[in-house]
């Protein structure tokens, strides 16, 4: 018989070809991470102001929940070919990026907006009353302690992006998503197996990373007392 | 009404909210240098809001207001808020910053220098009783009075001529409110600032303020006055009504010792015969003597039925409320009503005897 066994009898792992494939793999786990990091740095950028927005002219907040709630919704694996089609960007980082980012909107926004709303209105008036500007009030007073909620949104967007990436191999990105696409066309278990360990791995220490920054960032919160 | 030592004035202020309500309706209205009104009402009567006007928290509709002589209106807000202090039930510390970040941040704002502003704090935790272990402890670290307190401090930063005060300690429970009181009346005597207190607490407002506004619906102010004027000639129904029972009670609490004239009383000393006693008392139309001995010291009193001989063969009963010249009538009356003679019986801090106190003297007073 030649060519490999069906993927049900092999074994699940094959030492020698993580080995043999090393480069590859980190390659594809540093693609991993970059895009990552990318997309939930840019969402956040366009979700931040959004959500100052939002607060500050309550109008905004379901239009603009609504918006991205409708861009949350749209299935991945047609958002991807849809703007393979349509954006122009062509089978590249960017157009990967687009597609990451609009994922992270509706996570990123409704948090921002509920975590600048969790402040509670006492403080808000002192800090008014005490002779804070308001963009000084935002920044020193309201920005930090809307910290935890804003970060527990981006905790969320940052393990779901990393679930993400993975489709984006479709458009010749996909980080640890093109060892499952060589899993697949090789019928090979092992660059499958290795791809899942190391995304449910590259998943859970980005949000234990986060949360330690968490921890840093707000040493005066009440679950650290 | 204007004067020179006016710090803070109300010309005819008006607030109507968007929705047509008139929360605060044509207000006139001054605080002295170093006084302290308080604004006391029901809830809903303006005073709130009337406060809140001061620091252009909420701006009037019409009329003017003045803080040291300027008016608000043509302060930048921040500028004008940093230059009063400003107190909340809710005290709303900031839960990020601990006692001294939270005490530093009007000197923050103003741009002090680091040591400047860690000295003012240090100092500001000593003048307020907080022990110094809280300075980098977080607000949810600490008690509900020491909540308060950091407020307190906090407001006080800057050493701002003005303070507004709005049901200051609401929050706190009634023994540790009594003493918060009492300490912020010991702090105001150092810090003569010019306060606007308000408070829904009739009790509280009589204990706290120099003058009394009293409001009622629409911010309108029913009378306006000092607690003991207001207490001796309410102005309004409202007014009566809004000071409750046991007004005289109030009026007495008010009163010390020291305003009215006690009478000498039948006194007699240690070695006076019983007969001399017998006559002491039957001149003063009581059955019993006060015995003093001969530099004035109090020793107690005796029933004359008791007495055979000389006075000191009976050992005199103590009177177990006395009161000196700084206590109140109030606390006169609770001696008179707990003794057996009726009467509370004034001495020195020396304990030296000074006479008594009778309930025609204090109906004399009140009436």
């Amino acid at each position: 018989m030649t060519g490999p066994a069906p993927l049900a009898q092999q074994s699940l792992l094959d030492w020698d070809w993580v080995t043999r494939n090393a480069g590859r793999i980190t390659d594809a786990l540093v693609q991993h991470v970059e895009l990552t990091l990318l997309a939930v740095a840019i969402g956040f950028l366009i979700a931040a102001p959004l959500a100052l927005a939002a607060v500050r002219w309550r109008r905004l907040y379901t239009p603009l929940l609504t918006f991205t709630g409708v861009l949350f919704s749209i299935p991945s694996l047609a958002l991807f070919v849809l703007l393979l089609a349509f954006a122009g960007t062509g089978l590249g980082r960017t157009t990967s990026l687009i597609g990451l980012v609009i994922y992270t909107l509706l996570i990123l926004f409704r948090n921002n907006v509920a975590g600048l709303d969790s402040v509670s209105a006492d403080v808000k008036e002192a800090a008014e009353a005490m002779g804070y500007t308001r963009a000084r009030r935002l920044l020193r007073v309201e920005a930090p302690l809307a910290l935890p909620v804003i970060m527990a949104g981006i905790r969320i967007a940052t393990v779901t992006t990393i679930g993400l990436v993975t489709i984006t191999a479709l458009i010749g990105q996909g980080g640890l998503g093109q060892l499952f696409l060589l899993g697949f066309r090789r019928t090979n278990n092992t660059p499958l197996v290795v791809g899942i360990v190391l995304s449910v791995l590259l998943a859970v220490a980005a949000d234990l990373a986060l949360v330690v920054l968490q921890r840093r960032l707000t040493p005066w919160s009440k679950e650290q007392a | 009404m204007e004067t020179t030592t006016d710090v803070i004035t109300f010309e005819r202020v008006t607030k109507r909210f968007a929705d047509g309500t008139v929360a605060v309706g044509d207000l006139t209205l001054n605080v002295a240098e170093g006084e302290t009104v308080v604004l006391v009402g029901p809830s809903g009567c303006g005073k709130t809001t009337t406060l809140r006007m001061v620091n252009r928290m909420v701006e009037p509709t019409s009329g003017r207001i003045t803080v040291a002589g300027r008016d608000v209106m043509t302060v930048d807000p921040p500028e004008l808020r940093r230059g009063i202090g400003y107190v909340i039930q809710q005290i709303g510390l900031f839960p990020h910053r601990t006692t001294a970040q939270n005490i530093a941040t009007v000197p923050q704002l103003l741009g002090w220098d680091a040591e400047r502003t860690r000295a003012r704090t240090e100092e500001l935790i000593a003048l307020v009783g907080l022990p110094p272990e809280v300075t980098d402890r977080y607000p949810h670290q600490l008690s509900g009075g020491q909540r308060q307190r950091v407020g307190v401090a906090r407001a006080l930063a800057a050493d701002p001529p003005i303070m507004l005060m709005d049901e200051p300690f609401g929050a706190v429970d009634p023994i540790v409110r009594a003493r918060l009181q009492d300490e912020f009346l010991a702090l105001q005597a150092r810090v003569r600032k010019s306060i606007i207190f308000v408070t829904h607490d009739i009790d509280e407002a009589i204990r706290m303020g120099d003058r009394i506004a009293i409001m009622s619906q629409g911010g309108v102010i029913e009378q306006f006055d000092t607690p003991a004027a207001i207490l001796a000639s309410p102005a309004s129904d409202f007014v009566v009504d809004f000071l409750g029972a046991e007004r005289g009670l109030k009026r007495l609490a008010l009163i010390p010792v020291s305003e009215v004239k006690a009478d000498p009383g039948p006194v007699v000393r240690p070695g006076d015969s019983a007969d001399r006693a017998r006559e002491v008392a039957a001149s003063m139309g009581t059955d019993w003597v006060v015995v003093v001995d001969d530099d004035r010291h109090l020793r107690g009193w005796v029933h004359v039925e008791d007495l055979r001989g000389r006075v000191d063969d009976v050992a005199p009963r103590d009177f177990s409320l006395q009161v000196n010249a700084t206590d109140s009538l109030r606390k006169a009356l609770d001696a008179m009503v707990t003794s057996r003679t009726g009467v509370a019986v004034r001495v020195s801090e020396g304990g030296r005897y000074e006479g008594i106190l009778t309930q025609d003297i204090l109906s004399r007073e009140i009436l």
